[in-house]
């Protein structure tokens, strides 16, 4: 198809405007609150769109211990509840089997509610945090940023990794804009908010 | 295509129609309001936005070929095609290569544009909408009236009898949300688990990295791209931004414009081929498709720029009553108003730039600050060269010109006007609702060469 990429590039360029001056970037890229204020608008922005948020990893643990629960290879040991399946390439069927997971992040931003996986190793696949109907995702304080530029600043040199923003759990407003939890990605999610 | 007065009156007659319109639109649009005003710097943002945007239509070439490397780099194939009918068949191609009969596709407005379901039944594989809204209008062979909401024409009661008709056969079925949304999941979860192949649009392209973007809310998106062993994403080519950092103003403006949300349940960006997670063999293609004789427009281009929230169609009073069938297209409202004329050709759609009321709402409310009133009215300029008031234009401007045929045309005018109240011809429309001012007996010129002498 390389006669079609000729022709497009050639409209293109017979088409396209002149180059002017440097995009304007006078929007903020930092936030002004601290840790703490930080840490609350995170916690009030993940309940306001239905995330359940504890603080207590060890009891969080304890109740996942009777159900079926996957990890990735790379969660820490105290981050793993009794009897964890690690996703060694579970099938989609196996993925579908389980009653829930249990993931960490590489970034959470307070202002919009949101934690975002990157895929790193204790993150696991993209495919491990979707088929199961629980995702409890832990967030370490260091790791909260206030605003969304925050968050692509700590995802530089990530940027081609595969990414998930996600916040709070699946829904959809389709029937009368009705919001609607749990549609086909997890419809519990559960975000544990630890001290480093 | 339908003229747009013809095709509105139809949905203006129906008032079930205007009842879910309004209450959507006004739902929507107060949501919006609300998380909009909580960003103290949305103006900056806005304007963030037009310029990358506008930056993207002045070197689209560059970054056209920069993502096509940054794609071949990660491990995928990048296809080019003109039009939808080269696009469609690079899709059935990759179905075909891969033996696939059935494949899951995330809602886009692009594939619809297209009209790649058909193209692909044609071909002997059944595409599956995925989305909540998509699914019930392709069990009903219905097609969008709302960008973001495409089945906001309908009700619950709609929804649940059209299930009972096809997915839930004899199943009892209230028409509780939660419970239709669950026959969704359970009828679609099979299709995910099993699916070989995938298709999506996208809302975003990175030339810097060649990073592909779906923004959504119920995880269709997220099953379609991450389970199949094979995707293709069909991306217009308007749709890149230079850098991987230009996302965090768009990641801004797009959710809290387009639902109303700071941010939507899920955003997916995936970079070529990554081992051991989502598919292993990707292709992008990117689609002109009547995209470069927009960019062609140096008024109309920015409606290239659209980054497809439907905010614009939410505040507009003359979508709130038609709704988005009578546009014509895919894309609906003031939107599509400047797009689907630009993207066809104007003589295909020369009511749509009509549209309108022009009350510059939908200017206020998008966040890529697109003069959409600005070029409505440049359209209506170009619909109008060729017609019968543009003749009259010339002719006026000819009188207006010459001394002598002005004063004849004064005096015909007096004489003719008697009878005449309405105007005749093409004029005739100035005259139904309003009366046509009476000639003075005798004008300023007369009055002066009478008193004064010539």
């Amino acid at each position: 198809m390389s006669a079609a990429r000729e022709e497009i590039l050639r409209r293109v360029r017979a088409a396209q405007g002149r180059a002017h001056a440097p995009s304007s970037r006078a929007y903020r890229t930092t936030g002004t609150r601290d840790a703490a204020e930080r840490d609350a608008l995170l916690h009030q922005r993940l309940v306001d769109y239905r995330a359940r948020v504890e603080r207590d990893l060890v009891v969080v643990l304890d109740e996942l211990a009777a159900s079926r629960i996957g990890v990735p290879p790379g969660l820490p040991a105290d981050w793993r509840p009794a009897n964890c399946v690690e996703d060694q390439g579970l099938s989609p069927q196996e993925l579908d089997a389980l009653d829930g997971v249990v993931t960490g992040c590489t970034v959470a931003i307070a202002e919009t509610g949101t934690i975002v996986l990157a895929g790193g190793p204790a993150e696991g696949r993209r495919a491990l945090t979707l088929v199961p109907d629980l995702h409890v995702c832990i967030v370490r304080a260091d790791q909260v940023v206030e605003t969304v530029p925050e968050a692509f600043a700590a995802l530089r040199g990530l940027e081609r990794r595969p990414l998930t923003f996600v916040s709070g759990p699946s829904a959809t407003s389709d029937i009368e804009l009705k919001r609607v939890e749990g549609v086909h990605g997890p419809r519990r999610l559960v975000v544990v908010m630890i001290d480093v | 295509m339908t003229s747009f007065p013809e095709a509105a009156r139809v949905a203006l007659g129906d008032s079930q129609l205007r009842h879910n319109l309004r209450n959507a639109t006004t739902t929507i649009r107060d949501k919006r309001a609300r998380v909009v005003a909580e960003v103290p710097d949305w103006e900056e943002l806005r304007e963030a936005g037009r310029a990358i945007k506008a930056d993207v239509m002045a070197r689209l070439d560059e970054y056209l070929v920069q993502f096509e490397e940054s794609v071949h780099a990660a491990g995928g194939t990048v296809h080019w095609a003109r039009d939808a009918a080269e696009a469609n068949r690079i899709v059935l191609d990759v179905a075909r290569s891969h033996g696939a009969d059935e494949l899951v596709k995330v809602k886009s407005l692009t594939t619809d544009e297209i009209q790649l379901n058909d193209a692909l039944a044609a071909g002997g594989v059944q595409a599956v909408e995925t989305d909540f809204a998509e699914l019930i209008l392709q069990l009903d062979g219905d097609w969008s009236s709302h960008i973001l909401v495409p089945a906001i024409h309908r009700n619950r009661a709609e929804i649940r009898d059209l299930f009972v008709r096809t997915i839930a056969r004899g199943q009892d079925l209230s028409d509780a949300p939660s419970e239709l949304a669950e026959t969704a999941r359970v009828y679609l979860r099979e299709k995910f688990l099993s699916a070989k192949l995938g298709v999506s649009g996208a809302t975003f392209g990175v030339a810097e990295t060649g990073t592909v973007v779906v923004v959504e809310s119920e995880g269709n998106g997220r099953m379609c791209t991450t389970l199949p062993a094979v995707l293709v994403t069909v991306l217009g080519i308007e749709k890149l931004v230079p850098r991987f950092a230009d996302l965090e103003v768009f990641l801004q403006l797009l959710p809290r414009s387009s639902t109303g949300e700071r941010m939507n349940p899920y955003t997916s960006l995936w970079t070529g081929v990554t081992a051991a997670d989502g598919p292993q063999e990707l292709h992008v293609v990117l689609l002109d498709n009547g995209r470069t004789n927009v960019l062609a427009d140096e008024t109309g281009r920015q409606a290239l720029h659209c980054i497809r929230c439907s905010a614009c169609l939410n505040v507009c009073p003359v979508y709130a009553r038609t709704g988005g069938h009578a546009y014509g297209s895919v894309y609906p409202g003031p939107i599509g108003a400047i797009l689907t004329p630009q993207l066809r050709g104007l003589e295909q759609a020369k009511s749509l730039p009509y549209a309108s009321s022009l009350c510059g709402a939908c200017y206020d409310a998008c966040p890529v600050k697109i003069d959409i009133p600005t070029v409505l009215l440049h359209l209506r300029a170009e619909a109008e060269k060729s017609t019968a008031e543009s003749a009259s234009m010339r002719t006026l401007a000819r009188i207006f010109g010459s001394r002598r045929l002005y004063e004849r045309a004064q005096r015909l005018a007096r004489l003719g006007e008697r009878p005449a109240r309405h105007l005749p011809g093409p004029l005739a429309r100035w005259t139904e609702m309003r009366d046509l001012r009476p000639f003075p007996t005798e004008t300023f010129r007369e009055w002066w060469s009478r008193e004064r002498g010539a």
